[in-house]
Parts: C-alpha cells; sequence; structure tokens
C-alpha cells in the first residue's frame, strides 16, 4: 500500500485494504490522541487548514491529529478575511498554500472543490467536506467506530435513518459498508430517500438493501443504527420539516429491544434526532466516534505525510 | 419512387439519423446562426427511415464539425451519423461516438457545482450508462439525465 502523497477526495479513492490499514493504523494512535504517550512522527511537517466553511469539530479534530504527532498548522478559518473575500479563485488559493505547507486540509460550501484543489497542488489534499458532496475522512472514523465496537467490519447489519438523499456523509458511508458485506437498512422520510442512481451503485458492489419505515422493526437484529440530522434548508416549507424532523426522533424505549452489542452513531452536531436521556445508555457510541476522529485522522495524516502507520512501525 | 427532399451539397457536412424532432437542437449546437454567409444549411424534419421510422437530417455546407460538438450531438441523439463531404462525394461516414470521459460539452446541472463558480476550469463528464444515456460529473459526482438544457451551444 502507498498512501504517501496520495490525495483523498472520496472514499472511492480508497481499496477495501486501504481503509483496513488507515483504521488499523488509528487504533494504534489512540495513546497519543489520549495524551498517554507523545510522538513526534510529524516534527517539521505543516498542514494547511484551508477552511471555506464553518466548521469546529473536523477543524479541531485535525489541528489536534497534527499537533499530538508533532507536526504544525497554518489555518484559513474565515474566508471574509482573506484573500478570497478579494474574489481570488479557490485555484490560486490552493496553488499558494501548495507552496507553503505540506498537505491540505480543504472544506468548501462548493460539491467538486476538493476534485478541482487536487488537480491544482503539488502536495496532498484530504477533502474535509464539500458542500453537500464528499465527506472521506468521517466515513473512515464511522468505520473505525463500528471496528473498535465489533472486531470486524465484515457482514454487519446497519441502519441508516434520516436524511439518506442528501446527506453527505450517508452515501459515502453506505458505499463502503457495502465493501464490507453489510446489511444496509434504510429508512427515511419518503421525500429523502436514497438517489437510485445511489441505490444502483450499492447494488454494482454487491450490497444488500432493505428499506424500513418502522423503526423499532429496522433496529430488530442490527448492529448499528446510524442517524443523520434531517438538515431545515432542504425544506422549502418549514412545518414540513417540522413535521418530517419531529417523526424521525429515536425514542429510546427502542433500546430496550435490541442486540446487547448494538451501538447508537451519529456525525453530529445533533439537533433533536436523539434526545439527551440516550446518552448515557451503554448503546450510545457517538461521543467515542466523535474522539476517534482524532487517531483516524493521526493514521491518514502519518500515511499520507511520511507513507509510515504511525506508533508501532510497520507500513 | 424516392423523391429527394434536401439537394446534394458540394462540400460541408451532412448530418443524418437525427432522433426525429431534435434537428434544430442540432442546428444550436453547430452554431448555424454564425455560419459564412455563402453557406447553405438544410433541414429535413420528419422524414421516413426505414431503420428508425423517423428521423431528421441537416446538411451544412462548407463547415466541419469539432470533436466538442460532434460529442454534443452524440449526446443529443445518440443514433446520428456523420457524413463528410467534397466535391459531392460523401469521403467518410461515421457514427457519432461519445468517449467514456470527455469535456467541453455540457455545463454541471449542479448550480453549487465548483466548475459553476468562475474557477478556471473545464466541467468534465464520464459516461455511466449510454441507452438511456446517464453521466456523471467528475468534480461534484452530480449524477446528470436531463443534460439537454445544459448543454453548450456558443
Amino acid at each position: 500500500m502507498g498512501l504517501k502523497g496520495r490525495d483523498l477526495v472520496s472514499i472511492k479513492d480508497l481499496t477495501k485494504d486501504e481503509i483496513e490499514s488507515i483504521i488499523s493504523a488509528s487504533r494504534k494512535h489512540i495513546p497519543v490522541a489520549e495524551g498517554k504517550r507523545s510522538s513526534n512522527l510529524l516534527d517539521g511537517k505543516l498542514l494547511a487548514l484551508a477552511f471555506f466553511e464553518p466548521s469546529t469539530r473536523t477543524r479541531l479534530s485535525f489541528e489536534t491529529a497534527m499537533q499530538r504527532l508533532g507536526g504544525r498548522t497554518i489555518t484559513i478559518a474565515d474566508p471574509a478575511v482573506s484573500s478570497v473575500s478579494k474574489g481570488e479563485t479557490l485555484s490560486d488559493t490552493v496553488r499558494m498554500l501548495s507552496g507553503y505547507a505540506d498537505a491540505i486540509v480543504l472544506r468548501h460550501p462548493n460539491e467538486g472543490a476538493s476534485r478541482l484543489a487536487s488537480q491544482v497542488a503539488e502536495k496532498p489534499v484530504i477533502n474535509a467536506g464539500d458542500g453537500a458532496g464528499q465527506h472521506p475522512t468521517q466515513t473512515l472514523l464511522d468505520l473505525a467506530t463500528m471496528d473498535e465496537h465489533f472486531d470486524t467490519l465484515s457482514g454487519l447489519k446497519v441502519v441508516l435513518m434520516g436524511d439518506l438523499r442528501y446527506g453527505r456523509t450517508v452515501h459515502s458511508l453506505a458505499y463502503a459498508l457495502a465493501l464490507f458485506g453489510a446489511h444496509l437498512v434504510l429508512t427515511s422520510p419518503p421525500a429523502l430517500r436514497i438517489p437510485e442512481h445511489i441505490r444502483a451503485d450499492l447494488h454494482a458492489i454487491g450490497a444488500e438493501i432493505q428499506e424500513e419505515q418502522d423503526l423499532r422493526k429496522a433496529v430488530h437484529d442490527a448492529d448499528v443504527l446510524y442517524v443523520t440530522r434531517i438538515q431545515k434548508e432542504r425544506f422549502g416549507d418549514l412545518a414540513e420539516y417540522a413535521r418530517v424532523s419531529s417523526g424521525y426522533r429515536l425514542d429510546p424505549k427502542i433500546l430496550d429491544e435490541v442486540k446487547p452489542s448494538f451501538i447508537v452513531m451519529h456525525p453530529l452536531p445533533r439537533v433533536a434526532e436523539i434526545p439527551s436521556e440516550v446518552d448515557t445508555s451503554t448503546h450510545a457510541a457517538y461521543f467515542r466516534q466523535a474522539f476517534l476522529a482524532v487517531p483516524v485522522r493521526m493514521a491518514l495524516l502519518s500515511l499520507i505525510l511520511t507513507g509510515h502507520p504511525g506508533p508501532g512501525g510497520g507500513s | 419512387m424516392r423523391e429527394l427532399k434536401i439537394t446534394p451539397i458540394k462540400n460541408g457536412t451532412v448530418i443524418d439519423h437525427i432522433t426525429s424532432g431534435f434537428a434544430l437542437e442540432v442546428l444550436r449546437i453547430i452554431g448555424a446562426n454564425n455560419l459564412d454567409k455563402e453557406s447553405t444549411v438544410s433541414v429535413a424534419l420528419h422524414v421516413r427511415s426505414r431503420r428508425m421510422g423517423w428521423k431528421d437530417i441537416v446538411k451544412v455546407e462548407n463547415m466541419e464539425l469539432s470533436p466538442q460538438k460532434v460529442n454534443a450531438i452524440a449526446l443529443l441523439s445518440p443514433t446520428a451519423t456523420i457524413s463528410m463531404i467534397h466535391d459531392f462525394k460523401v469521403i467518410e461516414k461515421r457514427p457519432v461516438a461519445l468517449p467514456d470521459r470527455f469535456s467541453g460539452v455540457l455545463k454541471c446541472p449542479n448550480p453549487n457545482c465548483i466548475t459553476n463558480k468562475g474557477e478556471p476550469v473545464e466541467p468534465e463528464f464520464e459516461v455511466v450508462r449510454r441507452r438511456p444515456m446517464a453521466l456523471r460529473c467528475l468534480f461534484c459526482d452530480r449524477y446528470v439525465d436531463d443534460f439537454l438544457p445544459h448543454l453548450n451551444t456558443r
């Protein structure tokens, strides 16, 4: 495997083996991510964080990952006070950053921005979310969360709930899960069903897909419930948004009937999809999922910047 | 007896087997408004065809089509054939064939795609299905099956 110097624009840029290597490397980074060990693996490396859209956890977790490994970051956190506000193209900004830093993490409101950046930059570009498009490092940390909990990614039954039409994370996740032979159960409001071409893509790689509107039935025998936020901005009519979103709320009673190993995941931030009383349940995995963002991004940065997976050596 | 509905041309291009009803779109693609003033453009709509039932035909004098224009015609009407005429003779006849990847023909229909935001980049697409035609934007990943309104007809 050679991830050194590579771009990560879409989860489809990675093979199943490469995904497994990143997840396996991320486990070794956990003690460093927790501050129990230190590492200087990325000493002397500089990462550019180009965030053209607000983001808290993605930006902070990349910054944390880099600093825990002894590397440094430069940041565009507010495009309103940068040259972007003077009308500079993304292509020019990325070329400039490519001259300064060893790799670029890009978050941008337009779909395809990272693909364009990867074409013009001479340094690796990591997509940290482009509009309603791809967010591959989120998918990696989602998979790492499942892998840590079940000690495998093979053959899991995963319920995907919420906005399956526009959801940035859910299409990449469904694709990656399909690579690992997951059984996908889809539950969404009719207006937010998964697009037909994405379903066709999933079928083409052999995914087993089922639709189930009744969440109680959907989670029966399932291993994971992955909840996504229903975005207000997708609805022209706020009353319709209120009606749809109130119907997509996890009733904590449902958790009385699930398998003991069952977990609930959410990319966060949540609004009302998961009531706070679920937080203390043994099934709640979303805060662990948020933590794993750091070791997963540490593993990815190590592999892209040095070609080494990190603590423990090997490749 | 066959009736000749369009007169032969001396030099130029004949676009035949156009899906019936699409000839005016083909005229837009080839930029028929901006042709040499001496060139005749003949259009036949709703012509009987043994192979297709009905078809349209466009003949343009003194013009060769660029590969981008041929690709645009292929998107519009995959059945079309293009004949090059020299001195009243067909010197080359070929079906249009859209490559698996192409650029310079379509704008991405996704208004939020980075290719629609003033960046110095040409939108690029790949063919994901040919019958019926479906494409995918190589930048934003948008699946495109309604592309007629987005053809570049400059």
